[in-house]
């Protein structure tokens, strides 16, 4: 690693003028402790941190930034699960947990306006006064950040019947890589002109940091009923979740989980009283206002499991029954953690009939490979998450979990599917780009990349594989225009990644 | 060679539509999107200028261009997945056709863009024309799975994909849902859709527009998202007063509990329509608004409707409108001016609400833009994106931002 020198001191005081000594981060033990997020296989540790408060300290770091022509990665709570909020020793970690602030409900309009560094479950908590909630619910929403959804556009259970991040995401005020700051959208969601908050959410931090969002607030549901159904075969657990999306009902969330997922939640504390010998249980939620209407759609669903194959199906009695059946969903990443040293959680999406099949494939690739594969995801979207149970220490075995993943993500392609559906392509995905976009798409994706960021120096090296793009003339020869610099500009503490150098170069 | 040589000789002369009339520019129907793509990369090196057409009943088909280049030959549905509630349709294809042959699987795009009924995909997605239907359902871009499209220099790019969740890359199909054209021709489009509902529900209410806005709150305060709630003017509904439309639209338990709630919110007073009163009731509103010369859109918030509306009727007149008071999106139709529709945009930035041109004459959106003037920072965005995905303004559309 290449530790800062006494320039990266420099730059480190210069940041430390901006918003405080206590802010930024030099000592390579503190920064070291960034040189992770969720996904176990990737470690980088990032040359200096950086911790602004405000969102005027955000803008002010990120023009000393482009002053100095040196790269920087935004970092939410470092929940990602792709390798997305890693920095390299030559860039700079920014920070936003500290931009913490609920700045506005406003109950009337249903929205709310918050800084990016609002832990996702705090939102719903300060809209529930209102009867209001935030809809998306990743797993990890005890921690991670509106900002970091915002950027990887996550998902969640409750995603099949309210829609991804991105169906949520009303506005947006962007800092751009120069500094120069962008009000995108408008409160009440109509875009202002072409859609940039469409393109921007999900970018994975590649077009600047949102220092505040507009989100939608929809009504706390009345009614919830949660059923949990088990089954002698994945296949049959399978088909069922075909059956109920076919039949029109649109579940609040339909997961499922595979016996080992099951076993290892079972094992835990928190066991949640999932039956240890079935291949497979589905939860099924399905809410709305009325009680009745909401009991009618639950025996219909009820009914479809029964007839697809389900031993039984249990009805969660009361709030601290249901609380139960979802904790060990929500908890099924911790409790797997406990099979082995390191867990990686895969993410790929298949169209819903394919189900069946692609589990089956998976079970056959993990036991090519004598490998855990426990199986636990958004089964009413399609969206796989197998997780690979392995000894990171045993680099045999690390060959073959990535050998294996790649297999995984082959089959859910070869059925129709996509290579991320909410973890986001970060640096773990990028090989797969190509499998599902050809060169021209890849182009096209970098080239607008470069409308936001010229010099390509927000989160560099992620979502898109350079070498896989076609080559995109009209792109570079502008930016070959505006991207020029003098060397003199070039006053900086790193040494730079070589897009930031040389614009034309890194086509 | 003049262009329609060139043209004949490379798609054939079956791609050439009637011989144009005298002043008329020469009309092209690609007969696939390889045919868009080879016909647009010799545009751009031939430097002509190239005018999209769906089937010519939303936009009038009037921007000043070499050719015209027209999607209704690609009016294929190369699939539809029932059981995966997902298709992938051609963007030439009508509206309506898409709507029957969903029917005929039971599955539904809720959607109900204004327009003729033949009005193609490939224009309601490019303009992103939603209609009351977004209530209950989102926004046109919500819709959607992923699309290809051709860039002005005739590259086809693929984003997005055919499943339900996807962020493999950066989200391109939401930048061509409403750019008008301006960054690539939509050639496909992968779609989201929903069981066809057993239940199909439309209630109303006429009376004042104020008391009507009331109610509107009232259902509104009680909670209830119905799938469409529309204030519409008394010309587009018909009638004598202003009506409050709420459709509810689903399950049979769902429909018949939902109905029950809004005649509570309501205080009894929505009635509901035949089955047949309630389809020609929505038609008739979304085909009158296209028998305007012009329409546009704005975005509001829920409780600014009133407000906008009154801000409407005093300065452009409130003949033909439809407002949702759920989402404070509202629609505007008739007749009108450069100069009033700039003064309009003008009196709503200062709300902060958009105002998007939608449907005019091309001297009347050449002069102010579909978009109007772009807030600081955002021009130089979009005239980026505009030359990278059209480096020689191939592609005509008035998206520069005005003033």
């Amino acid at each position: 690693m290449s530790a800062p020198d006494r320039n990266g001191g420099s730059l480190a005081a210069e940041l430390a003028a901006l918003v405080g000594p206590s802010h930024v981060r030099i000592a390579p033990a503190e920064r070291a402790a960034y040189a992770m997020d969720g996904l176990p296989t990737h470690r980088r540790v990032p040359g200096v941190v950086v911790l602004p408060g405000t969102r005027d300290e955000v803008i002010a770091v990120v023009r000393l930034l482009a002053a100095r022509g040196v790269a920087f990665v935004p970092r939410g709570a470092g929940t990602g699960l792709s390798g997305g909020a890693l920095a390299e020793p030559e860039a700079v970690l920014l920070v936003l947990t500290r931009l913490n602030r609920i700045l506005k409900i406003d109950p009337a309009n249903r929205c709310a306006v918050v800084e990016p560094g609002v832990v996702n479950v705090k939102l719903s908590a300060a809209a529930a006064p209102y009867g209001l909630l935030y809809a998306p619910d990743p797993s990890s929403q005890t921690a991670c950040t509106i900002g970091g959804n915002v950027a990887e556009n996550s998902g969640g259970p409750h995603c099949l019947k309210y829609g991804v991040t991105s169906n949520h995401i009303l506005a947006l005020e962007v800092v751009l890589a120069d500094g120069r700051v962008v009000t995108l959208g408008s409160p009440g969601g109509e875009a202002w002109g072409p859609d940039l908050v469409g393109v921007f959410v999900g970018s994975e931090g590649n077009f600047g940091v949102a220092t505040r969002i507009t989100v939608r607030l929809l009504p706390v549901p009345r009614a919830v009923r949660t059923l949990l159904a088990d089954f002698v075969s994945l296949r049959g657990a399978g088909e069922a979740v075909s059956a109920i999306i076919a039949s029109g009902v649109v579940p609040a969330a339909l997961e499922m989980m595979d016996q080992s997922c099951v076993r290892a939640v079972e094992d835990s504390v928190y066991a949640a009283g999932y039956p240890r010998d079935a291949a497979a249980v589905l939860l099924v939620e399905l809410d709305g206002r009325s009680d009745q209407a909401v009991d009618e759609e639950a025996e219909g669903v009820a009914g479809l499991l029964v007839t697809h194959g389900a031993r039984a199906v249990r009805r969660a009695a009361d709030a601290l029954e249901r609380e139960r059946l979802w904790q060990g969903r929500k908890k099924a990443f911790g409790a797997m953690g406990r099979l082995s040293r390191d867990l990686v959680v895969q993410d790929a999406v298949v169209p819903r009939s394919a189900l069946p099949e692609v589990l089956e494939t998976i079970g056959r690739i993990a036991a090519h490979y004598g490998l855990v594969v426990s199986n636990v995801f958004h089964a009413g979207d399609g969206n796989l998450h197998p997780n690979i149970s392995f000894d990171g220490s045993d680099l045999a075995q690390r060959a073959r979990v990535e050998q294996a993943s790649a297999e995984i993500m082959e089959a859910c392609i070869g059925a129709g599917g996509t290579i991320t559906g909410e973890h986001g392509v970060g640096l773990d995905k990028l090989r797969y780009m190509p499998l599902i976009f050809d060169g021209d798409s890849l182009g096209a994706m970098h080239a607008v990349r470069r409308v936001f960021d010229p010099e390509e120096r927000v989160n560099p090296g992620k979502v898109v594989p350079l070498h896989a793009c076609r080559e995109w003339s009209s792109t570079a020869t502008r930016n070959g225009e505006r991207g020029a610099r003098t060397d003199a500009s070039f006053n900086s503490a790193f040494r730079l990644p070589r897009p930031a150098l040389n614009p034309e170069g890194s086509q | 060679m003049t262009i329609v040589d060139k043209v004949r000789a490379l798609l054939g002369e079956g791609a050439l539509l009637e011989a144009a009339r005298a002043g008329e520019v020469p009309r092209v129907a690609p007969g696939s999107p390889d045919a868009v793509a080879l016909l647009l990369r010799t545009a751009h090196e031939e430097g002509w200028h190239v005018r999209v057409e769906g089937a010519g009943t939303w936009l009038p088909p009037d921007a000043p261009a070499d050719l015209a280049l027209t999607t209704r030959r690609l009016d294929r549905i190369p699939a539809i997945q029932p059981q995966d509630l997902m298709a992938t349709a051609e963007a030439g294809i009508g509206c309506d056709q898409l709507r029957q042959q969903l029917a005929d699987h039971g599955a539904w795009l809720a959607i109900d863009p204004p327009g003729l009924a033949g009005r193609t995909l490939g224009s309601v997605v490019a303009t992103a024309t939603a209609g009351p239907l977004r209530s209950g359902f989102g926004a046109i871009r919500d819709h959607l799975l992923g699309v290809t499209f051709v860039t002005g220099d005739g590259r086809m790019i693929q984003s997005g994909g055919r499943v339900m969740k996807n962020v493999a890359g950066y989200d391109l199909t939401r930048l061509q849902a409403g750019a008008f054209g301006a960054f690539g021709v939509i050639v496909l489009v992968h779609l989201r859709l929903r069981a066809l509902p057993r239940a199909d529900v439309t209630l109303v209410l006429e009376g004042a527009r104020e008391d009507l806005a009331r109610v509107a709150d009232d259902i509104r305060a009680a909670g209830l998202a119905p799938a469409a709630l529309e204030l519409v003017s008394p010309a587009l509904a018909r009638r004598e007063r202003w009506v409050l439309a709420a459709r509810v639209a689903g399950s049979d338990a769902l429909v018949a509990s939902e109905e029950t709630e809004l005649r509570a919110a309501a205080g009894g007073r929505l009635a509901p329509l035949r089955a047949e009163e309630a389809h020609a009731f929505w038609m008739r509103a979304a085909e009158s608004l296209a028998t305007r010369p012009v329409t546009f859109r704005v975005g509001g918030l829920p409780d600014s409707t009133d407000e906008l509306l009154d801000l409407l009727q005093h300065q452009v007149g409130d003949e033909w409108v439809s407002a949702a008071p759920g989402t404070g999106a509202i629609r505007w139709a008739g007749e009108t001016t450069a100069d009033r529709l700039r003064r309009l945009r003008r009196a709503l930035a200062v709300l902060e609400v958009p105002l998007t041109l939608e449907r005019a004459p091309w001297e009347l959106r050449s002069a102010v833009g579909h978009f109007g003037a772009y807030r600081e920072g955002v021009g130089p965005l979009v005239s980026g994106l505009r030359k990278t995905f059209d480096p020689h303004g191939v592609l005509v559309s008035a998206v520069a931002g005005d003033e």
